[in-house]
């Protein structure tokens, strides 16, 4: 392969990590996120808990793999985007670690005290990710502001948050939180289940709106013809298909939801977030998300990808170990197929000792 | 202070505490995995009820360092863009291969050891916290050789306004990463050691205590046995961490005489150089911007510091001003004017920029100092553990032995913050030795106020999330092993109350 066709290669695969990542840590962003809703009874929100339990930590590593090939593959990218957009990230890392260090730590002390301010940081986490990714991914679609040599971003942190940012960050939590109601509508059993059903058919509707408004606007208002690496007239018919491809799946999966297809309503929500942030990726190929300012700035996928060297070694080890991954994830997720309900929940209020193992803990 | 140095202190705090964290996970996961082995071989179910006590310990222990650990793969390029853009096309790669074959590993095999007891046969349950313990090491290796990268820039060459990959191999074949690649993992299973030696020797005497006149407690055999692996783990790594200590000194004199030289407060060149064991050193910067260092006080023992450095008491050891001198004059090269293609190709640009060679004497030479001490002190504990539990005997429970036991987990733990801390610190000026300074590397557009805003942010988390750890611990410490133990079994009874549940 050719430097540019390994060039591209790597802006694919870039584009699989990130929706990787918001395909599954997307459902897990959602059932923190509904704790308070769906959770109230601990015992329910324990079964919530246990549904992403033990997958949750593989699901966050697509967002390191994500921004260590972003790394690896596009340096300038990663070194311009992340110190660019300095305190989102830091929004996002500090809303990552207060949500990491929940999951584990809930059920380690007695006391309703301990586990609900777990709980708390569990779901205000969850809905600071989102948020601050939704409002970036956004910016990117947007295009955001580049000059100098390096380039460097020249947006201030207050004008990331136009209206129509404000819409991606609010479109993401809410498509989330219908994913992750689906998800839960197919991971439990008894009341949980029943709840999350509710909860699509209250937040469906809303998210296929939003969805809807975010394609029509990020068509109309910021068009494929922006990015000079797009042919404008495929380019533009390619994000309106795709788009509505996105606002088409979720439509197919409330209404799934309402038949009680659960399955089929969780290929629609994951059809949607997939269709959203390929919409994105396509809207940015070449330009990363970028505007240069003035004609002296040079700045694309070509510029700030790593040397011909680099990527062929990075796609041989890709080549090599995403199939390995993706097989032993596919396994977990078979092992832990099992729907779970408060049936299932063991008596001893948290205790991280296997319960039927170790009695008299 | 500018935004560049806030970035190193931020750097600093965010790296040191997220390595209190690694060499514990490293360790631990393979001796929980060992183990639990020990517990299907024998069918001793104590060996199952420390499975699960340390395994609580690790958990605990592994989640701090798992959301730790990805501040520090987004802050290069948050806080450290122009480093970013100017070794991505090396550095970048091993973190890429870090998440995609390490991370996914330990967390996915995590996730399956910990909700897995009712279903999976007990054989591969175990195999789970193999493949878990095998994805911490394998971190360790892509980690190690991009740091030793930044230590010793092989495999690279200067072009196109940046650093490129020439040989992903010579990153894997540096003479740094080999044998700091053995010092790390001796290092962890020596913190893991230490920790079951501790809470082990602690505990027997405790439990042993309480036990009425003439009987023996139904845990004593528990605390002895794990104590006693503890403390051969513990002194079987200290060996190897020794060995290999001693080999990367003989790599550094080579590649990094500076540093070398400033953890050993050594002032000018001398044959048969001794050995400083406590010192005090001053340093200025002058005019020029150039760092002189005097000698206040020191204490050295003769030929000791040739030796270490060459195998040789009579070696020729370089001093800090001769260093200076000749970096002065003909820019950066090791100890016998070699440089590699990196740092060959990069000096013309280097020589343009204005670079004070000459790293922090006291914190180089301490840090060194408290890494081998605190090392030392712990291989100590280690055989008075063993002394102490030999044949049945108990340790005393006073006051003493509870303070050594709760003092020496902690020994190889801050040994490890040392050594890193003499490893970056000492590199310093360099970002990338012999190539980039330091004072370029940090991102242009982070002000000094987000630098700050973010680092009390950080600061203040981390604090609350020692504390919330460090009480985790000891409440499951003074809790002590489960009491009874229901071997589990898979079930396909779809009412069955999960094995596991957060």
């Amino acid at each position: 392969m050719s430097h540019e066709q390994l060039i591209i290669l790597w802006f694919l695969l870039e584009a699989v990590l990130w929706i990787g990542f918001f395909f599954f840590e997307g459902f897990d962003f959602g059932v923190a996120m509904l704790y308070p809703i769906i959770g109230k009874d601990p015992r329910e929100r324990r079964v919530m808990i246990n549904s992403i339990g033990p997958t949750w930590d593989g699901n966050e590593v697509w967002l390191l793999t994500a921004g260590g090939a972003m790394f690896a593959a596009f340096p300038g990218w990663y070194a311009t985007l992340f110190s660019g957009l300095y305190l989102p990230l830091v929004l996002v890392l500090l809303g990552l670690i207060i949500r990491g260090v929940s999951f584990e730590y809930r059920a380690l002390q007695p006391g309703d005290n301990w586990r609900d301010a777990f709980d708390a940081c569990s779901t205000i986490g969850s809905y600071i990710v989102p948020l601050v990714f939704g409002v970036g991914f956004t910016n990117m679609w947007i295009g955001m502001p580049v000059a100098g040599d390096p380039p460097l971003m020249t947006q201030g942190f207050w004008s990331l948050f136009s209206p129509f940012a404000l819409l991606g960050g609010v479109l993401t939590v809410v498509l989330f939180m219908v994913h992750g109601a689906v998800f839960l509508s197919l991971k439990t059993d008894g009341e949980v289940r029943e709840k999350a059903h509710g909860i699509v058919k209250l937040l469906g509707p809303v998210a296929l709106g939003l969805m809807l408004l975010f394609v029509i606007v990020g068509n109309v208002a910021y068009p494929a013809s922006d990015n000079p690496f797009l042919d404008p007239g495929a380019g533009a018919a390619a994000l309106w298909v795709i788009g509505l491809i996105g606002v088409a799946a979720l439509g197919f999966a409330v209404l799934q939801l309402t038949r009680r297809h659960e399955a089929l309503a969780f290929v629609g929500t994951a059809v949607s977030i997939v269709a959203l942030f390929a919409g994105i990726f396509v809207k940015i190929y070449g330009t990363l998300g970028f505007a240069p300012a003035d004609e002296a700035t040079q700045f694309d996928m070509y510029v700030a990808a790593s040397s011909e060297g680099t990527l062929g070694l990075m796609s041989i080890a890709a080549l090599i170990f995403v199939p390995i991954v993706l097989a032993y994830t596919i396994w977990s997720y078979h092992v832990f197929r099992r729907r779970i309900g408060v049936k299932n929940i063991p008596d001893d209020a948290g205790s991280p000792v296997p319960a039927p193992a170790v009695a008299g803990d | 202070m500018d935004a560049q140095v806030l970035a190193r202190w931020q750097f600093g705090i965010t790296t040191v505490y997220h390595f209190f964290f690694v060499p514990m996970t490293i360790g631990t996961s393979w001796m929980v995995a060992v183990m639990q082995t020990l517990w299907l071989r024998t069918k001793n179910d104590d060996w199952l009820r420390l499975t699960k006590f340390f395994s609580k310990l690790f958990l605990i222990n592994f989640a701090a360092g798992v959301v730790t650990g990805i501040v520090q793969e987004f802050q290069f390029g948050m806080n450290w863009s122009e480093y970013s853009r100017f070794v991505g096309d090396i550095f970048g790669a091993p973190l890429a291969l870090e998440a995609l074959v390490a991370f996914f590993l330990e967390s996915t095999f995590i996730g399956l050891w910990i909700f897995g007891w009712d279903k999976l046969p007990r054989g591969v349950h175990n195999a789970m916290m193999y493949l878990a313990a095998l994805g911490t090491t394998i971190s360790a290796i892509f980690i190690l050789a991009a740091n030793c990268f930044m230590q010793n820039p092989v495999g690279a060459t200067y072009v196109n306004g940046r650093a490129e990959l020439t040989d992903f191999g010579a990153l894997l074949t540096n003479p740094f990463f080999l044998v700091t690649f053995p010092h790390q993992i001796g290092a962890s299973f020596m913190v893991a050691g230490a920790l079951l030696a501790g809470v082990g020797g602690w505990k027997l005497a405790k439990v042993a205590k309480s036990a009425p006149e003439g009987t023996s407690h139904p845990d004593a055999d528990a605390w002895r046995n794990v104590a006693k692996l503890g403390a051969w783990v513990l002194l079987a790594a200290s060996i190897v961490v020794f060995a290999s200590g001693h080999a990367q000194a003989q790599v550094e004199s080579r590649l990094q005489p500076m540093k070398l030289a400033a953890s050993e407060g050594h002032l000018d060149t001398s044959t048969s150089a001794g050995f400083a064991i406590v010192g005090v050193y001053t340093q200025e910067r002058d005019e020029q911007g150039i760092t002189h260092v005097t000698k206040v006080f020191s204490w050295e023992v003769p030929y000791v510091l040739s030796f270490l450095a060459f195998n040789d008491p009579n070696a020729e050891v370089k001093g800090i001003n001769d260093l200076t001198d000749e970096y002065l004059a003909d820019g950066y090269s090791a100890y016998d004017g070699t440089r590699t293609e990196l740092q060959e190709t990069f000096a013309s640009e280097l020589s343009e920029l204005s670079v004070d060679p000459v790293p922090n004497v006291m914190v180089s030479f301490y840090s060194f100092r408290l890494m081998i001490g605190l090392g030392t002190l712990g291989m100590l504990l280690a055989l008075a553990v063993l002394w102490y539990t030999r044949k049945g005997h108990v340790p005393p429970a006073n006051r003493p032995w509870q303070v050594l036991m709760g003092v020496l987990p902690f020994l190889p733990l801050l040994a490890n913050s040392f050594g890193w801390i003499l490893t970056e610190m000492g590199r310093q000026p360099w970002i990338v030795m012999g190539v980039l300074p330091t004072w370029t590397a940090v991102s242009p557009t982070v002000s000094f106020g987000e630098v700050l805003a973010s680092m009390i942010a950080f600061t203040a988390v981390y604090g609350i999330i020692a504390v919330i750890v460090l009480r985790l611990f000891f409440y499951f410490i003074a809790k002590g092993l489960p009491e009874t133990v229901v071997v589990p079994e898979i079930t396909r009874d779809a009412d069955a109350p999960l094995s596991f549940a957060y």
